[in-house]
This record gives C-alpha cells, structure tokens and sequence, in this order.
C-alpha cells in the first residue's frame, strides 16, 4: 500500500484543467464593430444633414413628405442603426474605465443596453411609422 | 495635445443628444402639435444653443474619430503628423459647423 503521507495523484493534465477556459475568439467583436459604425457613420453624414436641412422651416406634414420617402427612410434607417449600434459600445467602453464597483458596473453596462435599444427602436419606428403612412 | 478626452467628451454628450434626434423623429411620427413643440424648443435660444453643440460635438467627433482611423491603419505616428491631425480635426469641427449653420440660415430654414 501507498504510504500515508503520499498526496492524492490526479491524471488530469494541465491542458484538462485549462481547455474552454480560454478566450472566446471574439474579444475583438465590439472594437470591429465600432470601426464599421464609425465609418458608416462617416459615409453616411452628408445625407443625413441634407436630410435634416431639407425638413428645416416646414411643418410636421412637409417633415412627413421628405422623411417617408424611400431612399431618405432607409439612409436615416442606417444612420440610426450604425449611431445606436456605435454609441452603445463606446459609453460601455467609458463605464469599463471609470466604473470600478462590480454592481454599478453591471447596472451600469445594462442601463446603457436598455437606453441604446430604446433610442434605436424608437426612431426606427417612427421613421417606419411615416414611411407607411399610418 | 489632450483630445482623446475631448474625443470621448463629445462621444458622452452625443450619446444624450441622441434624444433630440429621437424626439424629433418620433415628434414627425406623431403629429402636428408635437412637431410644433419640437420646433418650439429648437428654435428657442437654448434649443439652438443645444443643438449648435450638438453639431459641433458631431463634426469634431467625426473628425477626431477619422484621425484614430488613421492610427488604426498605422499611419500618421509621427510628430508632425500627429499634430496635424488633431489640429486639423479641432479647426475642421469648428469650421464645418459654422459652415453648416451658415447653410442653414441661408437656405432660411432656421428663423
């Protein structure tokens, strides 16, 4: 028999010990897609004043007639899901720095989903709810 | 130069003034009364205060995030270069959004 004093052997190697612990493959998701949505953003800016300016001096009507049209609902469309999508990831970024306590950190990350999910649904309805006349 | 803070500055304060833009488009979306409040409140002193800085903090915001597009790509690490990106992104916010409120008067949307 082993000697008393003997530690318990395990065969588990290392690598048992550390397989799927590892990184997910997608640590680099949100920093991609914050470049996707800058620079859609980026593309998408001149329309989007133009847009704006068009509406400027007329009522909710001639508003309605210039943001139902097709091409200006699917660019203000756009422009809504790259800012929405965009400025969801750069507060979590800010919250990540400066937001040391783990529960307001968690509250924090989340208030920041709710806000931007609620901007983007928001103005794509209404952008939809004109656009279709309802 | 310390315009990265100015960058995520301006990142913060257009994240709040993504709800101009939603009032206003759900305002269109709603009704006569409700654009006109909206019209209201933007073209009262605040309103355009607010939103001038609202297209500033847009243009520079813009501007600056082209230039850590730029990084990104791996150019522009040289001194002078890095100067000339971050003052060009400071003057070119300023000079866009005089430009587009400039635009907007003349085009006598804003009265």
């Amino acid at each position: 028999m082993s000697a008393p004093d003997t530690p318990k052997r395990s065969m588990r190697t290392p690598l048992g010990r550390v397989r799927n612990l590892g990184a997910a493959h997608s640590g680099t998701s949100d920093f991609w897609r914050q470049r996707i949505t800058a620079v859609a953003m980026t593309l998408l800016m001149l329309p989007v004043i133009v847009v704006v300016m068009m509406t400027l001096g007329s009522n909710q009507a001639g508003a309605k007639v210039v943001l139902g049209s097709l091409p200006i609902a699917v660019i203000m469309l756009l422009f809504i899901l790259a800012s929405t999508w965009h400025m969801k990831i750069g507060m979590q970024v800010v919250i990540e720095d400066y937001v040391h306590n783990e529960k307001l950190k968690l509250i924090s990350v989340m208030l920041n989903n709710f806000f931007s999910i609620a901007v983007a649904l928001a103005a794509t309805y209404a952008i939809i709810k004109i656009s279709s006349g309802v | 130069m310390a315009l990265s803070i100015v960058h995520r500055a301006t990142g913060i304060a257009l994240y709040a003034g993504t709800l101009l833009l939603v009032w206003w488009l759900v305002a269109a979306a709603s009704g006569h009364t409700a654009y006109a409040t909206v019209q209201a409140f933007t073209g009262s002193i605040i309103g355009r205060l607010i939103v001038f800085g609202y297209t500033w903090a847009l243009m520079h915001h813009m501007l600056s995030g082209i230039r850590h597009l730029v990084w990104d790509l791996g150019y522009g690490f040289k001194a002078n270069e890095r100067e000339a990106l971050t003052w060009g992104a400071l003057i070119g916010g300023i000079v866009l959004t005089i430009l587009i409120w400039i635009i907007a008067y003349a085009i006598g949307g804003v009265r």
